[in-house]
């Protein structure tokens, strides 16, 4: 054998070592539970513990798929994401665009807009969770002291978790904002202020185009956040609550499905029907994204 | 907005009426801070309550109207949820977890993306496309099975259970593919011209050259770490030992449901770690977290 071949040897064998770690992680926690989640959906979990779990082909999925709950979970999980998402992304490009200026100051008012991004879930939980409960004095102050009390109201509980996510969404939305502002060339920008282009013509004919590859990251980013969101409605919410059944995130009913009701069958179909919205959402926004990008370099 | 000052700006005033012009300036100006200061009180003002709640009596956290400053602050709060909550306990748990994870993702990133970036080897191309796979596929989808997997390997209610299923980034891996494909190729062959070997040249070399995307990922996997939910809930059973501070508050506010002050004084204390993180990482967490945002 050639010195080279060896050397090409020694050095694939290097690399494969390298790779070694990672791939075994994958391997294990992610593709082989990812694809679990197939046969675990044709398996019917024992009435009683102990015994095996029985084949059942499809008829689990399309129970589960026509039950009432999930339907109601889904319907839950799209009205979240329609109130977090364009409210977030909306609130971050504002407050992008009110600091996008190097005056005196703004380097406290940056770190204040991007704070939300490191409060953790458990966190905002319960900073909102207390201002919300009727025992403290601001809500009832502010005379929105609905009966029963917002987070026990099925009309109100989804709408107050969301503007916990929202809140919490606005300082990751204000950084991916800001970075797409300050990418935005230069020149192009002098152009349209040359060509005496106004404000309100200016934001909508030249910077939201600009913009839009930026918009679509967070749109993206955003859809995924929201789909993910459920430990507002684990630590305020809860099954014993009486608003329970219309703050039922499909992840929610994910972890319910495990922890709870102790049914892998149940959690299989539902995974598998998260992973299809999200990978709908990624592929679509992909696609819209070229074709804006292209749009936007032409 | 940005576009309308600048516009002032790029016009130059004219001779004739430059008090006017200067005025309409300062009034943008104080509308900008204003609009900026409408802004932060917006996202501070729930922290903000929820300190102020933190530092009063019981009695008085239900007036109306809320008292907007704690007069006689009751500072025994935090030590109480410092006990009462076990956050000492939890707290050194998020932090074990925690750095278990950032090293642990870092080094298998660093491993990874050097093959991946600097070496030739069969299947390349294939086994990069498998890394960014795992982008596509939430860990939560993956839930159900990793818990049974993760019992029957006995790691239930253990920091290997909590921890290694995240030891390795597909995101990181290409964070830092990305950074080591900037090093000039020259620079590589000319260590090798020196006798470097591939890992005197990845440590001495490679390494300290990625070094902000490195940290980048550092800070991006740090927050993500201390802030995971799902797992840690699902992990640590109803065992104290290792559970996390993230879990950790919710039992604190479910134990202490007449003591409101209690629960968000130990929620203060939960996120002050991260505020400094905030502080003094802003630029590298904001570079991790824009990293696809903008080509």
């Amino acid at each position: 054998m050639s010195v080279a071949s060896v050397r090409k040897r020694k050095e694939a064998g290097l690399a494969y070592l390298l790779l070694l770690p990672a791939l075994v992680i994958f391997g294990v926690f992610t593709f082989y539970p990812f694809l679990k989640n197939f046969k675990l959906a044709l398996y019917q979990n024992p009435p009683y513990p102990g015994l095996p779990a029985k084949y059942v082909g499809l008829s689990q999925v399309t129970s589960v798929l026509g039950s009432s709950a999930f339907h109601q979970s889904l319907i839950s999980t799209f009205l979240f994401v329609i109130m977090v998402v364009p409210t977030g992304l909306i609130g971050g490009l504002l407050l992008a665009l009110a600091a996008h200026k190097e005056i005196k100051g703004m380097a406290v008012f940056r770190t204040i807009f991007s704070s939300t991004v490191v409060s953790s879930v458990a966190v905002a939980a319960v900073v909102f969770g207390t201002l919300m409960n009727p025992i403290v004095g601001l809500l009832p102050w502010l005379g929105l002291n609905v009966h029963p009390s917002i987070l026990q109201s099925p009309t109100w509980a989804l709408p107050a978790v969301a503007m916990i996510a929202i809140w919490q969404f606005l300082g990751l939305s204000f950084i991916i904002m800001t970075a797409g502002l300050q990418s935005l060339p230069e020149e192009v920008l002098e152009a349209a202020r040359l060509d005496g282009a106004g404000t309100w013509t200016m934001f909508w004919r030249v910077t939201v185009p600009l913009l839009s590859p930026t918009l679509f990251f967070g749109l993206v980013i955003g859809t995924i956040y929201a789909f993910q969101s459920f430990g507002q409605i684990d630590i305020l919410i809860g099954p014993a609550n009486s608003a329970f059944t219309h703050t039922n995130v499909l992840l929610y009913y994910v972890y319910q499905a495990l922890s709870i009701q102790n049914d892998p069958g149940l959690a299989a179909v539902l995974s598998i029907v998260l992973f299809a919205i999200l990978l709908v959402v990624t592929l679509l926004q992909m696609r819209f994204l070229e074709k804006r990008v292209h749009y936007a370099s032409n | 907005m940005p576009a309308t000052d600048t516009v002032t700006t790029a016009t130059p005033a004219t001779p004739s009426a430059p008090q006017p012009r200067r005025r309409h300036r300062r009034a943008r100006l104080v509308l900008r801070y204003l609009l900026l200061s409408i802004g932060a009180v917006i996202i501070l003002f729930p922290l903000y309550m929820a300190i102020v709640n933190s530092l009063l009596e019981p009695s008085q956290i239900s007036h109306q109207p809320p008292p907007l400053f704690p007069t006689h602050p009751q500072w025994h709060t935090y030590p109480t949820a410092w006990t009462t909550g076990h956050l000492a306990v939890y707290l050194r748990n998020s932090a074990i977890q925690t750095f278990i994870i950032v090293a642990g993702q870092l080094i298998t990133s660093i491993l990874a993306a050097y093959a991946f970036a600097f070496l030739e080897f069969p299947f390349k191309r294939t086994l990069f496309v498998v890394f960014l796979m795992t982008l596509m596929i939430p860990f939560e989808v993956t839930v159900a099975t990793n818990l049974s997997t993760v019992s029957s390997l006995g790691w239930f209610n253990t920091f290997p259970g909590l921890t290694v299923p995240f030891l390795a980034t597909g995101f990181g891996t290409f964070l830092l593919r990305q950074a080591f494909l900037q090093i000039p190729t020259d620079l590589k062959e000319a260590a090798q011209l020196d006798g470097y070997g591939n890992f005197r040249f990845l440590w001495s070399v490679a390494i300290p050259l990625a070094r902000p995307a490195i940290a980048a990922l550092g800070v991006f996997s740090f927050l993500a770490a201390w802030n995971q939910y799902l797992w840690p809930l699902l992990v640590t059973g109803n065992d104290n030992s290792i559970r996390t501070v993230q879990i950790g508050l919710k039992q604190l506010l479910n134990t202490q449901l007449d003591q409101i002050n209690v629960s968000l004084a130990g929620t203060i204390i939960a996120i002050v770690p991260l505020i400094i993180l905030l502080i003094i990482f802003q630029k590298q967490l904001v570079r991790s977290l824009t990293a696809g945002a903008v080509k």
